[in-house]
This record gives structure tokens, C-alpha cells and sequence, in this order.
């Protein structure tokens, strides 16, 4: 057996090879999920990265894999959106929201965290907090502490562009988001 | 005895004893951004297993060149790199059709992105990213040049090695890899804390080879680099 090359940081410098468009650049991914044609609510999704002293994130990039409305991953691309955060440590996401995919999961959306200062990636998942009944017979929630599990969940507020969800990514400290060994 | 995939198999864990610890006080930006909670281990499931598919339409004219994708008025200076090598699973297999991100400083040391400040100069004609998809027997090459050491404010007199940072997705969601490629022989990658988060065994595996074979002659320096994702649990079967 071959061993897994070993993870190492993006470190500060990436943003004019993972969002070019900033460098006048063409862009292969992006924080738009949706095209005209895309069947399903239509939410945002977004969020703060903050460190250990609760302090923005700025030198971070959050990428998030879904499924469509119906609950099927999309062939393609189509589900897979990236955003690094802004001086402010704001990331966003528009997306549909994704349907259950069958398998006893409730509606979510896988999301990876990258930044200087990580040198391997951290997997996390947002939850939705309308989704109540979905969320307590999740088998993945289901084996996180109760008292953790709200970081998890992405509280909704309904306002004249739709409904935005709110996520926000503590990597550390005493509300910590929960990360999974995936 | 042979090893067949399964469909619906689960991907090997992440192998900690291969990937840097969260928390590594040497690099001091991890002690404020390292999750301090363990990680809570959760099953694959239909979506972690399936992935995003960026094919060779996805590229575009000298993506995978990165000594003429940032021309402007000439070419840009420093040694010709060519880089290639394989991406395979821990069994060996190729992973055929997957995108590889590349990004790195130009031959002084310096990046294009606007935070860098490094006293060194830009030049105009290398913009320093780029992008291959692998081929059907998952090899990947590209052109670039050699990208030159720089100095950061970890601690006194620190310098980064010089290195190519690479992205790559791999077969699932869940084969995510962002690592950075080194150069064999290089004095600074003792001194180096992101080098060094690496548990010691592993570290090595992040030094291209340079290659007479790969080098093309009257033009540019050869250097080998695999890289190694992820696989799906095989399941012994009776040849």
C-alpha cells in the first residue's frame, strides 16, 4: 500500500489562483450554485470564520458540496461552490436548498474549511434549523454531543430576498464549530 | 491475489500518521486556528462519497503553462520547470480525470496576490497559477518556473522553501487534498515549521525528484512528483 501524501496549508497567497476573478482572471468555481434554470428555494447561506480570540478570519476559503432540491447529487460541478472570506471574515453562499438524499441523512450541506494557519483542512456540515424533525433522527447529529450540536445548525431568517441561513465557523475556543473525522 | 473496488465501498480514513496535527505551536498561525475539540469520526454516506467532476473541458489554452499564461510584453524570467507525476490511490491505482490547482511565487520570491509585500521584485510576465487535469492513467504535467525561497514572519529570520502549492480534488468530496511541493536538496526545509508540522516519516514524500528524463534538453529542468489520495477499501478477492 501506498501512504497518503501529507496535507499542508494553503497559507496566505491563494486567492488569485482560487477566486482569479479578483485578479481579472477567468474563474472555474465560485459561491453562485444557481442558474436560472435551477429547480428549488433559493437560500444563502453565510457565515464568519473567526479564530480561537473570536477574531475574522480573513486568509480563509470555505467550499461546500450538496445536493440538489430532490435530494440527487448533480453530475458535474453543479452542487460544489468555494468562497474566501473578505477582510471581515464573511463568506456567502447562493444556493437551493438541498433535499434529503434518501439514505436517512436530514438536508445538509457538506462544507470544507481551509486558511493559513491549518495545515490540514476541516470537514463540517450546516444543518438547517427548519428542518426540525429531519434533524433528530440525523444518525450523524445523533453522535454529537447535545450540547455542541447547535454550531451545526444554521439558524433561518426570512427577509425580502429570501431566506438567508446563518453559519457561522468558530476553529476554536469554547463554542467551537464540530468538526468530523471524515 | 487481486484488489477490486467496490462501488458502494468506503474511502480509507485520513491517515494521521501521514497529515500534520491541527495544532503546531512551531507555525505559530496554528495556535489560534487549530480545532481544539478531537474530531468526531462520521460514516460515509451517498453525498461525502460522490464528489464534484472538473474534466479536461474545464481547462483552457496554456492553463498547464505557466511560462506563457501570464505574458505580457516577453517572457517571464527564472529557471524552465517542467513538473509531472502521477496522482494514484494508496493502492496504486491512477485516478484518471481530476483537477489539479496549482499556484506559487514567481522566481524571486514574490506572489502576484496584493497582501504580498515581500521586498522582491514582480515580474511582469508570470502570473503564478495554473491549472492540468490528470490523463487516463492519472498523470498530470506542467511548465512553470522554479519559484524562488522568500521570507516570512513566523520568527526571526524565517524563509519559506521554495515550493509549489497543489489543490486536488480526487474521486469524492472526501479525497480533498491541499498540499505544497518541494525541491529535493534544499537547506531550508529543516528550518521550515509547515515542512516540519509533518510527521517526521512523511515528510519526504513532499520532495520532487528531479529527473534527467523528464528534463527536456536546451530547455527546461525535469522534476517528479506523485501524489498519493485517499482510496476505496479494497476488498480481497481469490485471483
Amino acid at each position: 500500500m501506498l501512504k497518503q501524501t501529507p496535507s499542508q496549508t494553503v497559507g496566505p497567497y491563494f486567492a488569485y489562483a482560487w477566486t482569479p476573478e479578483l485578479y481579472g482572471r477567468r474563474p472555474l468555481l465560485s459561491n453562485v450554485l444557481t442558474t436560472t434554470d435551477t429547480v428549488g428555494e433559493r437560500i444563502r447561506v453565510e457565515g464568519v470564520v473567526t479564530d480561537g480570540e473570536g477574531a475574522p478570519i480573513r486568509d480563509c476559503v470555505v467550499e461546500i458540496w450538496q445536493a440538489d432540491a430532490q435530494g440527487r447529487v448533480q453530475p458535474g460541478a453543479a452542487g460544489f461552490g468555494r468562497c474566501g472570506t473578505t477582510e471581515e471574515g464573511l463568506y456567502r453562499f447562493d444556493t437551493v436548498k438541498p433535499g434529503a438524499t434518501g439514505d436517512g441523512e436530514a438536508p445538509h450541506i457538506a462544507v470544507t474549511v481551509f486558511a493559513r494557519g491549518m495545515l490540514a483542512h476541516a470537514f463540517t456540515r450546516v444543518y438547517f434549523a427548519d428542518e426540525e424533525r429531519a434533524n433528530a433522527e440525523d444518525p450523524t447529529l445523533a453522535l454529537v454531543p447535545e450540547d455542541r450540536r447547535s454550531s451545526l445548525i444554521a439558524s433561518r431568517a426570512d427577509t425580502p430576498g429570501g431566506a438567508v441561513y446563518r453559519f457561522d465557523i468558530r476553529l476554536q475556543g469554547d463554542r467551537e464549530t464540530v468538526f468530523f473525522d471524515l | 491475489m487481486t484488489h477490486t473496488p467496490q462501488a458502494e465501498a468506503d474511502f480509507a480514513p485520513r491517515d494521521w500518521t501521514q497529515h500534520p496535527p491541527y495544532l503546531s505551536p512551531a507555525y505559530k498561525s496554528t495556535v489560534l486556528r487549530s480545532p481544539s475539540k478531537p474530531l468526531i469520526p462520521v460514516k460515509q454516506s451517498l453525498l461525502t462519497r460522490s464528489g464534484p467532476v472538473f474534466g479536461h473541458d474545464s481547462l483552457r489554452e496554456f492553463d498547464n503553462d505557466l511560462t506563457k499564461n501570464g505574458r505580457v510584453n516577453g517572457e517571464p524570467l527564472g529557471e524552465r520547470i517542467i513538473v509531472t507525476g502521477r496522482v494514484l490511490d494508496e493502492s496504486g491505482r491512477p485516478v484518471p480525470n481530476t483537477l489539479l490547482e496549482i499556484w506559487q511565487a514567481n522566481a524571486t520570491g514574490r506572489y502576484v496576490h496584493r497582501w504580498d509585500q515581500h521586498d522582491a521584485p514582480l515580474d511582469p510576465n508570470f502570473f503564478g497559477a495554473g491549472r492540468c487535469v490528470t490523463d487516463d492513467q492519472g498523470r498530470y504535467r506542467f511548465t512553470s518556473i522554479k519559484p524562488g525561497a522568500y521570507p516570512w514572519g513566523n520568527h526571526h529570520n524565517a524563509w519559506r522553501p521554495a515550493h509549489i502549492h497543489f489543490s486536488l480534488f480526487g474521486p469524492a468530496y472526501l479525497t480533498r487534498l491541499v498540499t505544497q511541493m518541494y525541491f529535493p536538496g534544499d537547506p531550508l526545509l529543516p528550518l521550515d515549521p509547515i515542512y516540519n508540522g509533518i510527521p517526521e516519516g512523511a515528510r519526504d514524500l513532499l520532495i520532487s525528484r528531479f529527473s534527467i528524463d523528464v528534463t527536456e534538453p536546451v530547455w527546461a529542468l525535469g522534476y517528479e512528483f506523485d501524489i498519493v489520495l485517499r482510496g476505496r477499501d479494497a476488498t480481497p478477492m481469490e485471483a
